[in-house]
């Protein structure tokens, strides 16, 4: 019987480079022995030291496993196709069929490849927050494999909550946040590590939460929060992923260490009372959709070290005009923490900061953001 | 037999293939993923071959890979039903 055998890439310098060589027989044996026998380095390829075929070789007979016929001793037919396919170190290794699939649209652009994908899959991404903007942001990394999403969040679900928290469900009232927003993400990608963090973020834990991730992003709704997550990040060097919203507005940047932060904007907040909290302002339930997807923007190309970032620059966004606008922002050197001469060098009180001990600047009164 | 206008690139002799990857059975774009990710895994220099027998991937999957900078030696039907892209990494 003439039969076609088709040799692997690494065996094809035993055979001439050729891909594919005629060889004869009865059975498999006997094709590749015939073969063996044209080309001694084949032989020593293919074959054991007692002459059969070695186990780190598999072969196939019309895509079928000869383990699964009669071994070596299958008989061929005319015409019949032998392959011969050797472990492999290298392939598509380290990657699971699921994950193929997966990521797939990320894998398949030159921008992100197998390499960007394991980035985002090794990457720690602290949300502050699993609320308006929250939601977003952890469903899209959740996705796009960010492999450790840490939640901080003490509250519960409730029902007025559902009117843009996509994390949470009309079944999940009542339940703790974090609790809902892990099993939401593990719907969706149930390989992100969910890290729950259920308490209030203080001056006491900032820093040890804070210190085992690579990047934060905010959305809090707080002024107390909001300083004393930006102080932490200045402290230990971390990027913050900014985001606020009221009303029909939101802002977006990205505070890089270094580059300035969150008080070289607005040293200080804005007297208690002056600006309104979602609960009493309202806020349309799209617009943190629309924030906390920039922040998940912002976020993966800081992981993927692509792009231009949202550093330095402050994107303001007005839903009922539909516009985009953009102000620029630069590190203050009299910033209080991340200045030329910090007044602020550990974390501090901040209830009683954002009550009023310290007096409003220009910049504060104009702020109104609240998470 | 098809409606694709597949180019052949006979393998020049003399070029070795390093590793290789049967895709068969694999329809685009995974037959582009999984060869992409077999290559990111190789040196600069490296050359895989990848068995076909999707047709439409004998033509997507060189145009991606010069797309992302890559160099296709080879682009060769070796039976009925299967092709052998060969494709030489000359860029992280
Ligand atoms: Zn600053």
């Amino acid at each position: 019987m003439s039969v076609n055998v088709y040799i692997p890439g690494p065996f094809r310098s035993a055979t001439g480079n050729m891909a594919k060589v005629e060889s004869e027989g009865s059975t498999v044996a006997e094709a590749l022995r015939t073969l063996g026998n044209r080309y001694p380095a084949f032989k020593s390829l293919v074959f054991d030291l007692n002459g059969g075929v070695a186990d780190h070789v598999a072969v196939f007979l019309n895509n079928r496993d000869i383990g699964t016929l009669q071994g070596d001793q299958t008989a061929i037919g005319e015409g019949d196709e032998i392959s011969i396919v050797p472990a492999m170190s290298g392939g598509a290794s380290g990657w699971s069929e699921e994950q193929i699939l997966r990521y797939s649209r990320h894998i398949v652009m030159p921008q992100v490849g197998g390499k960007g994908q394991r980035k985002l899959l090794n990457a720690k991404v602290l949300l502050i927050g699993a609320g308006g903007l929250g939601s977003p942001t952890a469903m899209y990394l959740a996705a796009a494999g960010v492999g450790t999403i840490g939640l901080v969040d003490a509250d519960v679900v409730d029902l007025s909550n559902l009117q843009r928290q996509l994390l949470h469900d009309t079944n999940d009232v009542g339940k703790p946040k974090v609790d809902s927003g892990q099993e939401r993400i593990n719907d969706l990608n149930p390989e992100v590590n969910v890290i729950k963090h259920r308490l209030y973020l203080n001056s006491e834990n900032a820093m040890e939460i804070i210190s085992g991730y690579d990047i934060v992003v905010n959305g809090c709704d707080n002024f107390p929060t909001r300083y004393l997550v930006n102080d932490t990040c200045v402290f230990l060097k971390k990027p913050l992923v900014d985001g606020s919203i009221l009303f029909f507005e939101g802002q977006a940047t990205v505070y890089l260490p270094g580059k300035g932060c969150y008080r070289c904007v607005y040293p200080a907040p804005p007297p208690p009372g002056m600006v309104p909290s979602c609960a009493e302002g309202g806020v349309l339930g799209v617009l943190p959709g629309i924030v906390g997807c920039i922040e998940a923007i912002e976020t993966i190309k800081l992981i993927l070290g692509l792009g231009e970032s949202l550093s330095g620059r402050l994107l303001l966004f007005d839903a009922l005009s539909m516009e985009f606008r953009q102000m620029k922002l630069r590190r203050d050197p009299q910033c209080p923490v991340c200045g030329d001469h910090p007044t602020v060098t550990e974390l501090i009180d901040y209830e009683e900061f954002c009550l009023g001990i310290a007096s409003p600047t220009e910049a504060a009164r104009e702020a109104i953001r609240i998470g | 037999m098809t409606d694709l206008n597949l180019t052949v690139i006979p393998l020049p002799s003399g070029v070795s293939v390093d590793d290789d990857i049967d895709l068969r059975g694999e329809v685009c774009p995974y037959t582009f993923v999984k060869s992409k990710l077999a290559l990111e895994d190789m040196e600069v220099g490296q050359v895989l071959s990848i068995r076909l027998d999707h047709l439409p991937a004998v033509d997507n999957c060189p145009r991606s890979f010069r797309n992302e900078g890559q160099e296709i030696v080879g682009v060769e039907q070796v039976d009925d039903t299967d092709w052998l892209v060969t494709v030489r990494k000359v860029r992280e």
